[in-house]
């Protein structure tokens, strides 16, 4: 009877595997059974990705810093939208994330420099303004030089908050201040859009 | 498998993983609820969560102890959008949706409250002297509470004319000659709170609000170690900004 109940041992992949896995899960959009993929995918070639991935990572590590101005990630601080005197430094655009600043570089249709919040304030996650990099905000509004804060912040309750906020700090500060426009998005079919971006496009209706 | 269906008013949704959220509502059905929403902060869902939607929902679990998740999520009406441009209707929003986040409790069904919400939120969006409604709803958060302030008559007198403060300890009201003497102990009663026909006039909706925010403190926060949310302050601010208060 002990050895009909005696199983083999179930095949288990090394430390080093399980460890890779485990970290790769932790990467947005993927899960376990992802990362599990992943691993292998690398495993198998080790030469042609994994390699130049490690080094490539070992190197964003070493040598990318957050700029200190504007809150951007560069391998420079400043960084090199800071640095490049082609853009107009007379434009400031306030961004929550700089993934929404590399979706405004990718768009080519803004030439000026950029603030990046870190988050929005939020009631329910208990961001207040001094977690956000509000105060660098205002200092270099009031170094001068700047005459428009463009809030390029998320369509939501949270972000149309906090950009009322920043509105409200900004207003005596002698620069003009805009937000982007909500509506229609390009390619959009009026019978797909939900209500509320209706409702907005119809209120910023303009003469054609 | 148990659950419930109705209209409900989308109050918060914190993120769950990548594409889900856990949303926080107050119903008609069961008063404040929370659930799953699968692919809440996806593309197609994700203007349903946001505080203030209005929502038809069902709520579905396998036991009534279960998180569970919602379904069937359909708007019912103008949500936050309308409010977007307007900082004070915006922080009026913020502030409804963290008072009732932080005071009721999660499944006491609470009709009365729900259709204040709805009301207000509504009012928000289309009338301008939505500021009186905010106080009024915020006295009846107190009363749905257990916390109700008594208005009928003055607690000194019995009188039922000319009342014009409270006293901060019991929440009765007492008439403006039996209340002299207490004056700098006592709250200031606006007149709009006595009744619909009283307009509010200038320093009313300021004096609405001390006399809410300290019961509100007092009764609802201060026992369980909460402070009063960030978002009342700024609907304050936003108000007196545009000379509202």
């Amino acid at each position: 009877m002990a050895e009909m109940s005696a199983r083999p041992r179930r095949a288990q992949a090394s430390p080093e595997i399980e460890r890779l896995v485990t970290l790769l899960a932790k990467l947005p959009g993927f899960g376990p059974r992802s990362a599990r993929r992943a691993a292998l995918h690398l495993l198998k070639k080790r030469d042609g990705l994994m390699q130049p991935l490690s080094q490539a990572l070992a190197d964003a590590a070493q040598s990318v810093r957050t700029c200190q101005r504007c809150g951007n990630l560069d391998t420079s601080d400043p960084c090199s939208v800071c640095t490049d005197p082609a853009r107009d430094a007379s434009t400031l655009c306030v961004v929550v994330d700089v993934a929404d600043l590399w979706a405004l570089e990718r768009s080519g249709a803004y030439q000026g420099h950029y603030h990046v919040l870190g988050g929005v304030l939020s009631a329910l996650d208990g961001v207040r303004p001094e977690d956000l990099r509000i105060a660098s905000l205002l200092a270099r509004v009031q170094a001068g030089g700047v005459s428009e804060v463009v809030l390029a912040l998320a369509a939501t309750v949270e972000g149309q908050t906090t950009a009322h906020y920043l509105g409200d700090l900004l207003a005596d500060q002698g620069v003009s201040v805009t937000k982007l426009a909500h509506g229609v998005p390009v390619g959009g079919e009026l019978d797909h859009l939900d209500d509320g971006t209706l409702l907005a496009a119809l209120k910023a209706r303009r003469s054609v | 498998m148990s659950g419930w269906a109705g209209r409900a008013i989308a109050l918060g949704a914190r993120r769950l993983g990548e594409n889900d959220v856990i949303l926080d509502v107050l119903s008609d059905a069961v008063g404040r609820a929370s659930g799953l929403v699968y692919g809440g902060a996806g593309k197609r869902k994700r203007a349903l969560v946001e505080p203030g939607s209005r929502l038809e929902l069902a709520w579905r679990a396998r036991l009534d102890e279960q998180l569970g998740f919602f379904e069937e999520i359909e708007s019912r009406g103008a949500g936050p959008a309308h409010l977007m441009d307007d900082a004070a209707a915006l922080a009026g929003l913020a502030s409804m949706s963290a008072l009732l986040l932080e005071v009721t409790a999660e499944r006491q069904p609470c009709l009365g409250l729900f259709e204040a919400s709805d009301l207000l939120l509504d009012a928000m969006g289309n009338y301008q002297n939505w500021p009186a409604l905010y106080v009024r709803w915020e006295m009846g958060l107190l009363a749905e509470m257990g916390y109700g302030l008594d208005l009928s008559q003055c607690a000194l007198t019995g009188s039922h004319d000319d009342l014009a403060w409270v006293s901060p300890r019991t929440g009765r009201a007492a008439s403006r000659e039996a209340g002299a003497p207490f004056a700098d102990k006592l709250l200031v009663l606006p007149p709009f709170l006595l009744g619909g026909q009283n307009k509010p006039e200038s320093g009313d909706i300021a004096d609405g609000f001390a006399l809410m925010g300290h019961f509100i403190d007092r009764e609802l926060l201060s026992p369980v170690r909460k402070t009063m949310p960030e978002a009342r302050a700024r609907l304050i601010f936003a108000l007196g900004k545009t000379g509202r208060l």
